[in-house]
This record gives C-alpha cells, structure tokens and sequence, in this order.
C-alpha cells in the first residue's frame, strides 16, 4: 500500500512536469492539511502575481518539483530513502542546484500509530535521511536544516493505512 | 502552605467539643498504630458514611463562608474515595446535617441503620488570622472505635488540600496504601482539529480542581513532567521553531534552555532527588540518552546505539535508569545503571514496548505496548510478569500515582484524534476519565504535597 502512494507519486510528478495539470485530482489522495507542511500535496499550485510564479520561490519550487514532488514517504517504523524517494529527491537537487542561494528546511513526520517520544525521533531520522541524500548529490548540506514534528502534524487526518502512508514523510519547504 | 496539627489540643480550644476532648488520648503517629491498620482485599469495595463536616461559628472567607466548605470539604473526600474505585460513599447528599458534639462522640446506632462500615466526620472553622482549622474523624461502625483523627490549619484559598489530606489518611488506613490524592498533574491540554492542535502547557490537583493554563497555545508543548518539589516543569516546547526542552518555574513564569546545545531535545524526566535532568537528544539524526545537572554544565551521554534510544525514568532510589530502544529492530524497553553500564533489554513478550516510566515504590515499570492497538501495561524490573491494565485503540504514556497503585495515561480516538486522560488502578479495574478542561494528554503525577 506505501508502495502504491510513492507509484502514485511519481506518476504525478511526471504528468505535472509534462502537461503541467496540476489541477488533477486523485481520489485516493485526502487533501493536505493547510497551514501544516506548506506542501502541494493533493493540492492545486497556487497562482500569485498574475498568475506568474517568481523564479525562485516556493511557489516555483512546487510547480518545478509537481504534485508532491515535495515530500518522500516511509514505510512504518523505516526512515530509508528508497528509489522513488531518490528520484523525487534527485528533481529538489536539481532546483537547489539553479538557486544556489537557496536554502531549504526539511521536516520529518511519522503516522499517529506510535508513541511520542519514538515518533520524535523517528521524525529526526526521516529528515536527516532525506538531507543527507541531498547532500550526497552535491548540495551543501549547510543549506539544509531539519526539523522533526513527530506525529504532532498530520497531513492525511484519517485514522487508516492511507492516510498513515501519507503521514509518514520528510517535506522539503524553500526559506529566504 | 498547609499545616498538620494535633486535634485533641485543637478541640480544647472550642466551646462545645472541650468537654470530650479532655476524655479522648492524643493521636499517635502512624508509625505506632500499625496493628490498627484495617488491611483488606482492594476488590473489596467499603461503605463510608460521610456526613457535610460541622461549622461551629460562619464565618466568611475569601473561599466562601464556612457552611459552605463545610459542606464541600464532605464532597470533595467522598468523591476522592470513589474515584479511587475501592470505597462506596454515601453522602454528603442525602445525609442529615450533626452536631459539633458529634464529631467526637459519633451517634454509632444512628449510622450503624445507615448501611456504612465506617463513618467520617470533622468541623472547620476560621481563625482570627484568617486561616481555616480543619479537624476529620475516622470511625469504625463495626467496632464503634475511633480509627484516626487529623487537623490541619490551611489558608482559605488551600481548603481543599485539606480534604485531600483527610482523604489520603483514610485511605491509607483502611487500605494499607500509602496517600495519593493531596497532589498535582501536569499535562498538555488539546483542543482543535486533528491537523492544527493547539497544545498549552496546563496543571491542575489530582482530582482536575485548582486548573491552570501556563503557555497560551501559540507554540505546541509536550510532555511535562513536575520537579520533586512542584517549584518547576520540565517540557518540550517548540518555541524556537525546534523541539527542545525548558524548565519552565512554576513561581516567575519564567524558562530557560536545559542544554545550551542546538540539537533538538525531548522526552525529559527528573532524577527523583531532582538534580538530574534526563532527556533525549538526536544529533545527525540519531537519538540517545543523555542526562545534566539541573544547574547545566556538561551533558553525560548515556547510550552509544546506533539505533534510536529515546525517554526513560529513574528507579526511585536513583541507581537504574528504564529506557527504550529500537537497537534490537524494534521499540523493547532496556534498563541500565544511572552511568550508562550494564544495558540490558528486559521486555520480549509480543509486540513493540515503548515509553517505560518507574513505579515510585520501584516494584514495577509501566509502559506502553504497541501490537495492532496500544495498551498500557506493568512489568516487573527484570522483565517478568508483563501483563495489560487497558484495552483500547490507543492507549499511551502511563504516569504514576505516587503511591505506585494507580496509572494515569491518555487515551486518543480513532480518526478525530481527541485525546483524554484516563486512570487506572493496578488491578486494571477502577477505569476512569479525569475531568479537563477540553481534551489532555501526556499526564504527568507529581508526588505527594508535603
């Protein structure tokens, strides 16, 4: 089932870079949390100044990046980046490669099937383990900071298998 | 502050009560009474008759007028005694109003047709320096023998400390147990929806009176843990935009940074004689236990896994530390000595073991069990005689009674992510919901007041 959302993913990523459609919604996907992560999970991208994106914004980095193309996922209890992660991160390092000035906070979160002080932790590792893959493709991990929300901040609010997949990610945000 | 005082000297002083004073010997500490102590089975459940205590003279008082309390004090013991699961009260409601007399010469037929095994009654009355005398009686009405008696002299503000001290000796005479309910909770309050919590910082007496919100939800707290000595919290605050843990002081309103460390702190817990800070930190993303003086200097770094090694409590005597950690493959509780040495893993029954938390009579260590739905449930120190108290979805984070016969953890619900703070005694009977103001979670038990 984890397996399906990253596919899903990926597909999204590919078909927003494509045609640029981010309008398209998947049933399967809840919507993101507003005020949360600031991702574009699930979401439209939002228009600003005119309906042009500034080069270089959040904004841009979402449509560069597509339908959560912001976010890996994790399987339970795991904090591994596997291929589709690798990829999804491959596309923000190509991002940061064009803005170097750039920086990025990456935010680690777990579901709300495990305990507090664990989540915490696991959220530590989930965060550092996507920097860290960031890092191995030549961006300065200085450029990166982490944050762990634990299980404090959902994405998926439902309490079943989806919305644990889709709780249990690392979100990359822009900053400055 | 609250003070203990002698009774018999106390009713000397009172017109009506004088008389039989003078007849009645001066209580002898506990210690001495020992053979006296009524031990019984805690599935047994007793019969108290408690009558609304006597108030000689209403006077007003800044809590109220005397009457009233007098009235209040009756409630407020005879809903401490039910909550604890093992006692059936009967009254204030529905119980006739006696006399000062009475207090010391109990009408024992009268009671005896009540249908009670024993019978509480005590007087208040203010003094000329404005604090409240408080005097309780315990009776036996099987043997129509007086049990015990106490008094206390409380500010007004502080009566229902008094209650609760009347209460905890009752119990503890009637059950063997030592008192818990004279003492504070610490605990996060909740409200909003699932994905934009607001989490405050709260504290309230062990039975949800005396409420007070100490951070205004603008940040989210977790995890608060009162010091020995209830002058300070220890809590996890994103303040900075990071988890890290504050000593917040409970007097100035004030927090300060336990380490001045950048790392991301959490999961912080007191050294019972409350010098120690122990804590989690995560460097590089790896998590270990480490423990600091509460005047700072170097942190001790206590664990060297390479897997996740996170919470943790004190035996009381301060010589072990329980700890979890993923380093087998998944969350197992471990127990070490207070350096660090001699790691050892104690759980293996079924399912993931998390957030170990030591008895204060260090006989046993709760936890949370992950297999499917979360339960709290009791291990001894070496692992042996697991066995679960609740049943429930998720049920996490068990806190002690100082006592070490009662757990609180919270409870959240499936979907609408409400939590709640529950209770339950060591039988895992007695399940109760504590009354907050809105939802609450990570409850934390502060010792008996002194």
């Amino acid at each position: 089932m984890n397996t399906k959302v990253k596919t899903l993913a990926l597909v999204l990523v590919a078909s927003t870079a494509l045609a640029a459609c981010g309008q398209k919604k998947v049933d399967n996907i809840p919507p993101t949390a507003d005020g949360t992560d600031y991702g574009n999970g699930g979401q439209t991208i939002p228009d600003s100044n005119d309906g042009r994106i500034l080069p270089g914004s959040q904004e841009d980095f979402l449509a560069t990046v597509g339908m959560n193309g912001d976010r890996v996922f994790f399987d339970t209890d795991k904090f591994n980046i596997d291929a589709a992660d690798q990829a999804t991160l491959q596309a923000q390092a190509q991002w940061l490669a064009q803005y170097p000035n750039k920086r990025i906070l990456i935010e680690g979160h777990c579901d709300e099937r495990g305990t507090r002080d664990y989540n915490l932790a696991l959220g530590e590792r989930r965060a550092n383990a996507a920097k860290n893959y960031l890092a191995s493709l030549g961006i300065d991990a200085s450029r990166i900071s982490t944050v762990s929300h634990g299980k404090e901040k959902p994405a998926a609010t439902g309490s079943n298998p989806e919305a644990w997949a889709l709780n249990r990610r690392a979100v990359t945000i822009t900053i400055m | 502050m609250l003070r203990k005082i002698m009774l018999s000297l106390l009713l000397s002083t009172l017109p009506v009560g004088a008389a039989v004073a003078q007849t009645t010997p001066a209580p002898q500490p506990a210690a001495d009474e020992v053979d006296e102590v009524v031990r019984f089975d805690v599935a047994e459940v007793r019969k108290v008759a408690v009558p609304a205590f006597v108030s000689p003279t209403s006077t007003n008082t800044i809590a109220g007028n005397t009457d009233a309390l007098a009235r209040q004090i009756a409630e407020v013991i005879s809903a401490n005694l039910r909550n604890s699961g093992l006692f059936e009260p009967i009254g204030p409601a529905g119980l006739r109003a006696i006399t000062l007399a009475e207090v010391t010469a109990p009408q024992f037929d009268y009671w005896q047709g009540r249908n009670a095994d024993q019978l509480i009654e005590g007087f208040i009355r203010a003094g000329a320096d404005g604090n409240l005398t408080v005097g309780c009686y315990l009776y036996d009405l099987g043997t129509s023998q007086e049990v015990t008696r106490l008094g206390f002299i409380v500010p007004p503000r502080e009566w229902r400390r008094a209650a609760h001290k009347c209460a905890d000796a009752i119990y503890s005479k009637l059950t063997g147990e030592m008192p818990f309910f004279d003492s504070r909770i610490a605990y996060i309050a909740e409200s909003g929806p699932k994905n934009r919590r607001v989490k405050r910082l709260a504290i309230m007496d062990s039975d949800g009176a005396n409420h007070r919100f100490l951070t205004s939800g603008a940040t989210t707290a977790l995890t608060p843990r009162f010091s020995p000595n209830y002058k300070s919290i220890l809590y996890l605050s994103y303040e900075d935009g990071n988890p890290r843990i504050y000593v917040y002081d409970l007097e100035s309103g004030r927090q300060r940074l336990i380490t001045a460390s950048k790392n991301p702190t959490f999961a912080p817990r007191w050294s019972p004689d409350g010098k120690t800070i122990l804590y989690s930190m995560a460097v590089g993303g790896n998590t270990d236990v480490y423990k600091i003086s509460v005047e700072g200097g170097t942190p001790v770094r206590l664990t060297t896994a390479p897997g996740i090694d996170v919470g943790g409590s004190f035996s009381p005597d301060g010589s072990r530390i329980v700890f979890e950690s993923d380093r087998g493959g998944n969350q197992q509780i471990y127990v070490m000595n207070a350096d660090g040495s001699n790691q050892k893993r104690i759980s293996f029954g079924a399912g993931r073991h998390a957030t170990p938390e030591w008895s204060p009579r260090g006989d046993l260590i709760a936890f949370t069990r992950i297999a499917g739905d979360f339960r709290v449930g009791v291990m001894s120190p070496d692992g042996s005689g697991e066995r679960m108290l609740t049943d429930s979805w998720q049920d996490e984070a068990p806190t002690w009674a100082p006592n070490g016969r009662v757990i609180q953890f919270f409870r959240t619900e499936k979907n609408s992510g409400k939590t709640s703070i529950w209770q339950v005694d060591l039988t895992g009977r007695n399940e109760r919901k504590l009354p907050t103001v809105g939802d609450g979670s990570d409850p934390a038990w502060g010792p008996v007041l002194p």
